[in-house]
């Protein structure tokens, strides 16, 4: 059998007597207590993960900005330094290879990549690679914990430097954490306030028992991969895989947000424009479904019977006390109000597509409109 | 983490356990079966009197990382039913020997309950999963 990759805090999840699973390669904590007080504690205080399983990769030279942004859907030219753009890399068919997070750190750029793409990622930037640039994957050298919660803020100030608070989302800066060097970001996947912290690997530990240490007064609960996928389709973020594929483009994810089709050139662009001028043919929706039978992955979506779609992610919800799922759906039944069906173990299941969010009080979007606000 | 299997019931392969009781079997999920499940949130109980087989599903678990069916450990009728189980499941995860049963069967063939495991083999059964 092929040996399993364990990240730097693997001893601290077989200490907290976490579920341990296989995902994408790596022996992840699926949860410590329970996925739902896990959730629960992300949205009402905080909660702390262990995400160096994210692969990351590292791209400098003279002509990265031009060459990144032959590989990427958004025109990071426009971002600045210490900023992090969300955004899509996509195939020649204009289909998803994985969803990104990128980092402009002054001479370099730091792209965070799902664990389970990490070398198709990384060969497939290789296979581009062209003059004036150096790309290296650098994943086993950085640890990634999340912070995430309302509470965020009040712990992390306690153990930086420098007050966080003046810090945008979707920004990042050098700080220090028990006088080791870090990088600071607040960012995140749950909707909520909240922070992400990548490191040297060694240090991991002494990061992790820092937060958690200072965390205790605030009710922090170290929170597993069960936990982190219910928060994030709580808000409609695609899981890649499950959401966005190598099939599916992102105009029909509904990520023409991170889509700059006024940039010179990326790869897919030509075919987002033709999908973009013939108007696409099916849309991801969020669908709320009441009770507690829950949708799944595979399930069909129908409407009198007929076959309009097909479910992506799905699960129960104890925040909003409802089933909800994601799916994509034939247009014209893509609009919010639209009764559906969902056929769960041959049982059609009443359904409504809603607008995204599902949850709509998640604390990061105070933030984010704070940030327009003050332009 | 350490799974329970306590060693006065009898089990299945599919991860039920069973508690003989004046011929009757009190029945319902294993510790490694709730932990594999985790977050239960809803159950569909059988009807009080059901005539049921041996291996015949009748409940099913709706749980955060998949659904599962219940089968039957035994033949016979269903005499009772965990309806605390409805308003609470997570029951199950807590405490799935004993305030988390499921449903009792009035046993029809006693010879049925040799087919089960002892506690020593259901180890064995969970060990190689």
């Amino acid at each position: 059998m092929e040996e399993k990759n364990k990240t730097p805090l693997y001893k601290k999840h077989v200490e907290l007597n976490a579920n341990i699973v296989d995902f994408a390669n790596y022996r992840m904590p699926m949860q410590y207590s329970s996925i739902f007080k896990e959730t629960k504690a992300v949205r009402n205080s905080a909660g702390l993960f262990d995400v160096s399983h994210m692969g990351e990769i590292e791209v400098s030279g003279d002509n990265a900005t031009e060459f990144i942004n032959c590989l990427v859907t958004f025109d990071i030219s426009k971002i600045k330094d210490f900023q992090a753009k969300y955004t899509v890399m996509l195939n020649e068919r204009g289909g998803i290879i994985d969803d990104l997070l990128i980092y402009k750190l002054e001479e370099k750029y730091l792209i965070v990549v799902n664990a389970s793409n990490q070398k198709k990622d990384f060969d497939w930037i290789k296979k581009h690679e062209n003059g004036g640039v150096e790309v290296q994957n650098v994943s086993e050298n950085y640890f990634q914990i999340a912070l995430q919660g309302p509470l965020s803020e009040k712990i992390i100030k306690r153990i930086v430097k420098n007050d966080p608070s003046d810090l945008k989302f979707y920004h990042s800066k050098k700080e220090n954490i028990l006088d080791i060097p870090v990088l600071l970001s607040r960012t995140g996947y749950t909707g909520e306030d909240g922070f992400e912290v990548y490191g040297k690997s060694s240090e991991a530990e002494k990061i992790w028992d820092r937060i958690m240490k200072e965390g205790k007064q605030y009710d922090i609960s170290p929170c597993g991969l069960g936990a982190r996928d219910l928060l994030r389709l709580e808000m409609g973020y695609c899981l890649y895989g499950n959401d966005i594929t190598a099939e599916t483009t992102p105009l029909e994810a509904n990520l023409s947000w991170v889509v700059s089709l006024d940039k010179k050139n990326f790869i897919g662009k030509d075919v987002l424009l033709k999908q973009k001028e013939e108007g696409v043919k099916r849309k991801l929706v969020g669908i709320l479904v009441p009770g507690k039978r829950i949708p799944r992955h595979g399930n069909r979506i129908l409407i009198k019977q007929e076959e309009v779609g097909i479910i992506t992610s799905g699960n129960y919800s104890p925040n909003m006390g409802s089933s909800i799922a994601l799916g994509y759906i034939s247009k014209p039944y893509d609009k919010v109000g639209t009764k559906v069906e969902i056929e769960i173990r041959n049982t059609a299941t009443e359904g409504e597509i809603i607008k995204l969010p599902f949850w709509k009080h998640g604390t990061v979007k105070k933030t984010s409109l704070e940030k327009k606000q003050s332009g | 983490m350490e799974i329970k299997i306590p060693k006065d019931l009898l089990y299945t392969e599919d991860h039920e356990w069973a508690r003989k009781e004046n011929g009757e079997i009190t029945e319902g999920i294993t510790d490694f079966a709730q932990a594999e499940l985790q977050d239960i949130v809803f159950i569909e109980l059988p009807e009080v009197g059901q005539e049921v087989v041996q291996g015949d599903s009748i409940a099913t678990i709706e749980a955060v990382k998949t659904v599962t069916d219940l089968y039957a450990a035994v033949s016979g009728k269903i005499v009772k039913v965990n309806k605390e189980l409805e308003k609470k499941p997570e029951l199950i995860n807590k405490d799935p020997y004993d305030t988390g049963w499921i449903v009792k069967i009035k046993v029809s063939d006693p010879a049925e309950l040799e087919t089960l495991l002892v506690p020593s083999e259901y180890k064995k059964v969970i060990q190689e999963e």
